[in-house]
């Protein structure tokens, strides 16, 4: 088994890339938020708070039902809101991963939190309860832009929890979200600025995505301002200069001062994890596996004693060749170029010409990070045989 | 016995309830039972229904007893669309007489006119009925008053009938026993069956709706096809009621179905007769004058490879629609296709959707253009059906443009209106005349073009709805014409061409330009569209180059759902057009007729 990376790699090194595919994860779901957001789209539930407790025993069932399997590098407590699980009942999670699996000595235990939930307190509760790194959903320091967002807290109040939680974090990473209309240039500069001196050493910015199914998507096609790709693409650029003096982009929305996110890291080399929890997603042994989706039916298939696994997806090896590339290209180190990269390479000649991608060293690397889905739509239409 | 026999069809202005009519005339006659009733039940194909429209005619034959005596009476139902003229004047060659419809509620309109002139060059005996008097709305008096105008005719002698409440129906059977004659052919002369219609059955192969004019077939019999010299058995012979019901003979007079088992559709045209081979008539029956198609556009296939699919497609078409006529083109932008001729826009409409719906094809169309008549530098005259085809301008010596006779019938109050429209499409006014009071029909002068594409719409939205309009065409006139190129990315697209005239080409222009702005999607760079006039650039845009093409994030939960997402929008771009290294969206290449030359 792989041990955690020496020190010394970039977060966009290649060679740690590429590594990552080897790690062993597992995905946590917990779906619980005191409210949703208008453009969120993940298995999330509100006002369902008094379920939590079921909701974890399912979990931990879940866990002591799966198959066997390698130690854990990394694990990823994501949400949802994990924040509104207490730290005893997250310790209890993690304690169950260890005794089913066994975490290695290092591993990387992430957990999502909103900072309307983190107190001196509670930081240390998950500290303590094995949580090493907090990733914050902080969207923006301009209370206009996060009342605009739908959010429950201000500026002020995420300032006071990144600070807080750097009691006991010295991972600590943060969210953004940029591109809202109600957003200017001003207040983007602001935001960064902010986070910034806030001094974490991650930070992921996403621009705002109008999904399907949300309220924000009916919004906009009941006539809703919405965002523009061109200003996202002003303040993406923005966001990669500005970040740049501090940290290492090392993938299209995610910044690094020295170690990136091991779980995100791992996905992205198409690796292998365990996943647990409403709506999660599995992979393994080249299996993607999706848990049911709704609360109720959730628990009471693992309280029936069956697995709660809603559907599952083989791909053929030229998909999961396809696949490889699809994440890897997102990456700044790029992708190994494969049998897969080099049919892309000579149908396409055009994305080497127009500057968007470049091949060097066996890989394929974009160097326009903004236009990385022209490129993945042609990489997943290559056929399997000329 | 041929005295026993009525043939006839329905005609009218569309919507003024000819199908609905049927209906009730083959309840009333038990055609078809309560059950088995549902509106405008000859309505048939899916697009009809859809659009509650009846674009191809359909016969029907009913028996109705009058004075002791069981008649037959063979009923079409026609189109009213002006589009689809051609179906009605092929049906009245089977006909004796026919019913003219007119809606009590609106009155005479442009194709009532049109078609009872139709009726009266075929020399057939003309029922005048108003309908829909059910209607709130109705003035029966004005209707019939009009329709005796048109006829020269007694208003008191108009039947007037509900073809929703079924008042007047029986009155209108009795009716057409009466005033229309019974079949004048000869039972005991040598077969003349006229082909009227035809389809392509899958099982049956070609299926051949006749009218006997003379004689009589029976099944199993030797025919012979008198235009195509072709010889085949009658292997089943059938009439409509309106179920598909065997029979043995077919007698003068009768109207119904013969299936030789015909599975070469060439061998078979709309508008021959059909013979005996054992006792051959000597002259074939008056058949059909070729249909004139007023608009060309190309019609390609999106994948390549159904070429000769579309071909395939297009000769079974034919068969069903004889006014289709096509001919092989090639476009640079859409590589190998067809240029069809068309008898108006909806008809345009109507057979893209048939070949992509019956046929299982998926087509790209080209802007309609009409057909150009040029005389080279060496006095030689071709006509040309598309812009593409436009010599160099050094060697042509003179341009001609079609003209059409338009009829528009309207209030009186929107005269005004009217004319001006007319003279902003550069027509002339020729006649006027007042059919009453209230409702005058005017007659111009218009070019074709001006006439085929959004003439109508402009027209009813200026009187409300209450125009109506027919023309027919009258010949080429010397125009001062300009053909207007559109270049992307640099290079003209021959798919793009129009001619248009001088006053309205950089009009037209510049519409073209933002139109083409609007529908086409941001690509890898920018994307210049440019409409050039012999060389000389009117007008110039930019599709600027895409800047953001990633999502956000794609964490572990994602990746399948991306995926899916990015191949779903990979398949909607394959749906594009390559032309050079520009993505073009097929509804790009009929984008010419979004842009609005009329004066505003
Ligand atoms: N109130 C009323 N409505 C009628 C009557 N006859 C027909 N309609 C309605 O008028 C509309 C057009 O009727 P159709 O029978 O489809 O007219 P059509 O003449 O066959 O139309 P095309 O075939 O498209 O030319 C339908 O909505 C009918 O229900 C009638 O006597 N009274
Ligand atoms: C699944 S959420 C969970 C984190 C936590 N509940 C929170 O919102 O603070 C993880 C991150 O995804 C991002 N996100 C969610 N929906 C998004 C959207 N529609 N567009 C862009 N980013 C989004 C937000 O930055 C959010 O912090
Ligand atoms: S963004 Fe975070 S807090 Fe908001 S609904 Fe989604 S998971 Fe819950
Ligand atoms: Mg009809």
């Amino acid at each position: 088994m792989m041990t955690s990376p020496p020190p010394q790699l970039r977060p966009d090194s290649p060679e740690l890339a590429d590594q990552a595919g080897e790690w062993r994860s597992a995905y946590v779901h917990i779906p619980f938020c005191a409210r949703v957001c208008p453009y969120c789209d993940f298995a999330v539930v509100e006002g369902q708070e008094n379920l939590i407790d079921r909701y974890v025993a399912a979990l931990l069932a879940e866990v002591s039902m799966a198959d066997d399997w390698d130690t854990l590098d990394a694990v990823f407590i994501g949400g949802g809101t994990p924040s509104q699980v207490s730290p005893a009942l997250i310790g209890s999670i993690l304690e169950a991963l260890d005794a089913k699996f066994g975490l290695v000595g290092g591993v990387e235990v992430s957990m999502e939190a909103n900072p309307e939930d983190i107190t001196a307190e509670s930081s240390r509760g998950y500290r303590t309860a094995g949580v090493n790194r907090l990733s914050m959903g902080v969207q923006s320091f301009d209370d206009i832009v996060l009342t605009a967002l739908g959010r429950q807290h201000t500026g002020r109040q995420a300032l006071q929890a990144i600070e807080d939680a750097h009691a006991d974090f010295e991972r600590l990473s943060i969210d953004l979200i940029y591109g809202d209309p109600t957003e200017t240039e001003a207040s983007w500069d602001r935001t960064l600025d902010s986070a910034l001196a806030a001094g974490t050493d991650h930070i992921s910015a996403y621009s705002l995505t109008v999904e399907r199914g949300t309220p924000l998507s009916r919004a906009v096609a009941a006539g809703a301002p919405a965002p523009d790709d061109d200003v996202q693409a002003d303040r993406w650029e923005r966001a990669a200069e500005r970040l740049s003096e501090r940290m290492i982009r090392y993938e299209v929305s995610n910044y690094a001062t020295a170690d990136p996110c091991k779980y995100n890291l791992a996905t992205w080399a198409q690796g292998e994890y365990v996943a647990f929890g409403l709506g999660a997603h599995g992979h393994r042994n080249g299996t993607r596996t999706r848990n049911v989706r709704r609360l109720d039916r959730y628990m009471e298939t693992i309280e029936a004693g069956q697995p709660p696994i809603a559907g599952e997806t083989v791909g053929s090896d030229w998909d999961r060749e396809l696949e490889r590339l699809m994440l890897g290209l997102r990456r700044t180190a790029g992708v190994v170029t494969g049998v897969g990269g080099r049919r892309l390479l000579e149908r396409h000649p055009e994305f080497v010409d127009a500057g968007i991608i470049e091949h060097r060293d066996g890989r394929i690397v974009v160097v326009k990070p903004l236009l990385t889905d022209t490129v993945i739509r042609e990489v997943l239409a290559v056929p399997a045989q000329e | 016995m041929s005295e026993y026999i009525r043939n006839l069809s329905i005609i009218a202005h569309i919507d003024h309830g000819k199908s609905t009519l049927a209906d009730r005339l083959m309840e009333h006659t038990g055609a078809v039972t309560e059950r088995e009733m549902r509106e405008q039940l000859l309505d048939t194909m899916d697009l009809e229904r859809e659009r509650g429209i009846t674009i191809k005619a359909q016969s029907v034959r009913l028996t109705h007893e009058y004075h002791g005596h069981e008649y037959q009476i063979n009923l079409i139902d026609t189109p009213g669309h002006v589009d689809f003229s051609y179906e009605v004047s092929r049906s009245l060659a089977a006909c004796d007489g026919a019913i003219l419809l007119v809606d009590a509620a609106q009155g005479a309109q442009a194709q009532t006119l049109a078609n009872a002139y139709l009726a009266i060059e075929a020399g057939l005996e003309i029922v005048p009925v108003i309908n829909k008097i059910d209607l709130p709305s109705a003035d029966p008096a004005a209707a019939s008053a009009e329709i005796a105008a048109i006829l020269g005719g007694d208003p008191a002698d108009v039947l007037a009938v509900s073809a929703k409440t079924g008042q007047g129906i029986s009155e209108l059977l009795d009716r057409i026993i009466e005033r229309i004659p019974k079949p004048s052919g000869d039972v005991d002369a040598p077969l003349r069956a006229l082909v009227f219609d035809s389809y392509f059955d899958t099982y049956r192969g070609v299926v051949c709706s006749i009218r006997v004019v003379d004689g009589r077939i029976r099944k199993g019999e030797q025919v012979l096809f008198m235009a195509t010299n072709d010889k085949h058995a009658a292997n089943e012979l059938a009439v409509s009621t309106p179920w598909i019901l065997p029979v043995d003979q077919l007698r003068a007079g009768d109207v119904g179905l013969l299936i030789t088992g015909v599975k070469h559709i060439d061998q078979i045209r709309v508008g021959d007769t059909v013979t005996l081979v054992s006792n051959p008539a000597s002259e074939p029956l008056e058949g059909y004058d070729e249909p004139r198609p007023m608009v060309f556009s190309g019609l390609f296939p999106s994948d390549g490879d159904d070429f000769e699919r579309l071909r395939e497609a297009l000769e079974k078409l034919q068969l069903n629609d004889a006014s289709l006529i096509w001919e092989p083109e090639t476009s640079r932008a859409l590589g190998f296709g067809f240029r069809v001729g068309f008898l108006g826009l909806l008809h345009m409409e109507i057979v893209r959707e048939r070949l992509e719906r019956e046929y299982n094809l998926d087509l790209v169309s080209t802007a309609p253009s009409v057909a150009y008549r040029v005389t080279l530098t060496d006095d030689s005259v071709i006509e040309i059906r598309s812009p593409q085809d436009l010599p160099h301008l050094t060697s042509v010596a003179q341009l001609e443009e079609p003209y059409v006779r338009a009829m528009i019938l309207a209030p009186s109050e929107y005269i005004g209106t009217i004319m001006d429209l007319v003279q902003s499409r550069r027509g002339t006014m020729h006649h006027m005349q007042y059919l009453t009071p209230e409702r005058v029909e005017l007659i111009y002068e218009l070019p074709l073009a001006e006439v085929v594409f959004d003439f109508f719409d402009h027209l009813k939205s200026r009187t409300r709805g209450y125009a109506s309009l027919d023309y027919e065409p009258t010949g080429y006139r010397v125009s001062d014409l300009v053909k207007v190129d559109i270049l992307l990315a640099g290079l003209p697209v021959d798919a793009f061409s129009t001619i248009t005239h001088r006053a309205k080409a950089v009009q037209y222009g510049k519409g073209m330009v933002e139109t083409l702005r609007e529908l086409i999607p941001r690509q890898m760079f920018d994307v210049p569209i440019q409409a050039a006039i012999g060389g000389n650039i009117i007008s110039r845009e930019t599709v600027k180059a895409r800047r953001k093409d990633v999502l956000a994030k794609c964490y572990g939960g994602d990746i399948s759902r991306k995926r899916k997402l990015l191949e779903k929008q990979k398949e909607g771009k394959k749906r594009m057009k390559m032309v050079g290294a520009v993505e073009v969206p097929q509804e790009a290449f009929v984008a010419a007729l979004r842009v609005d030359t009329s004066d505003r």
